[in-house]
């Protein structure tokens, strides 16, 4: 089962093992990752599930539709490296990929 | 938080602010017991979907659940489903479950929410009739519906828009019945009513507004509904989505103060100490409604159950979110923020007559109040943020979709 690797704002990391098939914000919500709140359940209402994407996962990940990018410029402290995780998929080759979790998420 | 290993905590309502009070509790460290008590037969689950992408049958049950079996175990939390509380014994600090079982409780959850309002009219009840409030709900309205039925919709609010989009989406026929003069109205201004109007009729929805239904017809199942024009819709289904009704009977027989929901102050406590309520079932006092409200919305569910959990551990901190909204029908997502009651002003960015992307902007006395977003999401963030800073905009700019919301926060 691939591992996600949530980075909290205070440096500490936290592991998690997630379902392919699965979004990343229902593993996180799930197994109780702080700070991914993902409050519309997944449908790309309300960017708190905001999180930051290490390369090099993020440039394997599908591009971001045009309503994610739109939420994205929106959501606290965009960088080149945002996403929401409800829209990204875990797959089995997304294993060891790191997602940074913002200070804030409104 | 060594001293709350002994303690136990229990949750009456397993729904959506159910689940999140017990998951802050142990985001937060909280070490007890916590009993989460449910009437339905599945673990927690986002009631969101049931209208849009589970009615159409693009999202899995599973896909819906909000702590699954395992994960309620990994995090010691107890899930009692099936079973209704009876009673609740302040006194002795018990509840009274219906299998006869008791449990002692050192603090207690409400998160009761809500159930659909039944319609009151002759032929209720008949075979094909249904509310929508839950998932076997929505399984049941599913098992009587083909691309061949007939659809009457009775209630142009949220629920029905939804259900009419997901049933068109199906391939069925559908009406949709509203008695007041035009849809959403208690949640939105006209012209973004007509918006949605227009978009409903385009898809090939009878829309029937400015008239009441005086009854179902059919002997055993449904055959159609008569409304109080006199004309009879023939329909096969007819879901009902007429509003809700908090459910605070078993809060109002223990004695707690209950006024158009569970009476709680701004950090959720209800007027027993003990005690606290989230949710679609409590009324709380909410500076963006300018006086006490009971708020129907998952935003709300959330976040008030995290204060309510704060206030459990003795960590009060009052609830201040701007409340929000959203909707999908068709292709169209609308986003809404804020509460638009009481607006003196409204401002368009975009032309819903015309297009499928537009914001309309409440304004009180100058200031942004609320704003509702067609497929303009960026104006939905930066107006929630507006929002909540009691920003007045400049009327022409916000008019000037070249203009980014984000120029009116304060630098």
């Amino acid at each position: 089962m691939p591992r996600l690797h949530f980075v909290h704002p205070d440096g500490s990391a936290q592991a998690v093992e997630a379902e392919p098939g699965e979004s990343v914000m229902a593993v996180a919500t799930q197994q109780q990752v702080a700070g991914i709140v993902g409050e519309c359940g997944g449908c790309c209402s309300c960017a708190t599930c905001h999180v930051y994407v290490d390369s090099p996962w993020f440039e394997a990940l599908a591009a971001p539709d045009e309503m994610e990018v739109m939420m994205l410029e929106a959501a606290v402290e965009p960088t080149a490296h945002s996403r929401l995780c409800c829209q990204i998929t875990v797959a089995d080759d997304l294993d060891g990929m790191v997602l940074r979790i913002p200070a804030g998420q409104l | 938080m060594s001293e709350s290993s002994d303690q136990h905590y229990v949750i009456v309502g397993a729904g959506q602010a159910g689940a999140e009070v017990a998951s802050e509790l142990r985001k937060r460290g909280f070490e007890g017991q916590i009993s989460l008590i449910g009437d339905e037969s599945v673990a927690p689950y986002r009631r969101p979907p049931l209208s849009k992408a589970y009615f159409s049958g693009d999202a899995e049950a599973d896909s819906l659940l909000v702590l699954k079996p395992p994960q309620l175990e990994k995090n010691g939390i107890d899930l009692l489903s099936g079973v209704t509380v009876d009673a609740i014994d302040r006194a002795t600090h018990t509840v009274t479950l219906s299998d006869g079982r008791s449990l002692q409780y050192d603090k207690l959850a409400l998160t009761t929410g809500g159930r659909a309002r039944p319609l009151p009219c002759p032929g209720n009840d008949l075979d094909g009739v249904f509310l929508l409030r839950s998932l076997a709900d929505v399984d049941a309205i599913r098992a009587h519906c083909n691309a061949e039925t007939r659809m009457a919709i009775v209630g142009g609010g949220f629920i029905g828009l939804e259900v009419a989009a997901s049933a068109r989406k199906a391939g069925m026929a559908v009406t949709v019945v509203e008695t007041l003069d035009r849809v959403l109205a208690r949640v939105t201004a006209p012209v973004v009513s007509a918006f949605f109007e227009r978009i409903h009729r385009e898809a090939g929805v009878d829309l029937r507004t400015g008239v009441r239904v005086e009854a179902i017809e059919g002997t055993t199942k449904v055959e159609g509904v008569r409304l109080g024009d006199g004309s009879v819709i023939p329909a096969d289904v007819v879901v009902v989505g007429i509003g809700l009704i908090p459910n605070v009977e078993l809060a109002e027989a223990a004695g707690l103060e209950v006024d158009n929901g569970i009476v709680v102050d701004a950090c959720a406590q209800t007027s027993d100490p003990d005690i606290v309520a989230a949710g679609d079932c409590a009324n709380h006092p909410n500076r963006f409604a300018g006086e006490r409200i009971r708020l129907e919305s998952v935003q709300n569910a959330m976040e008030q159950a995290r204060v309510a959990a704060g206030t459990m551990l003795g960590a009060e901190s009052p609830y201040d979110a701007v409340p929000w909204f959203w909707s999908d029908q068709y292709d169209c997502k609308l986003q809404m923020a804020g509460l638009s009651g009481g607006y003196d002003d409204i401002v368009l960015r975009g032309d819903p007559a015309a297009e499928k992307r537009f914001s309309a902007f409440y304004l009180r006395d100058g200031q942004l109040i609320a704003a509702d977003s067609v497929g303009r999401p960026q104006d939905f963030m930066f107006a929630k943020k507006l929002v909540t800073l009691n920003i007045a905009p400049d009327r022409a700019k916000l008019a000037d979709p070249e203009v980014p919301l984000k120029a009116f926060l304060p630098a």
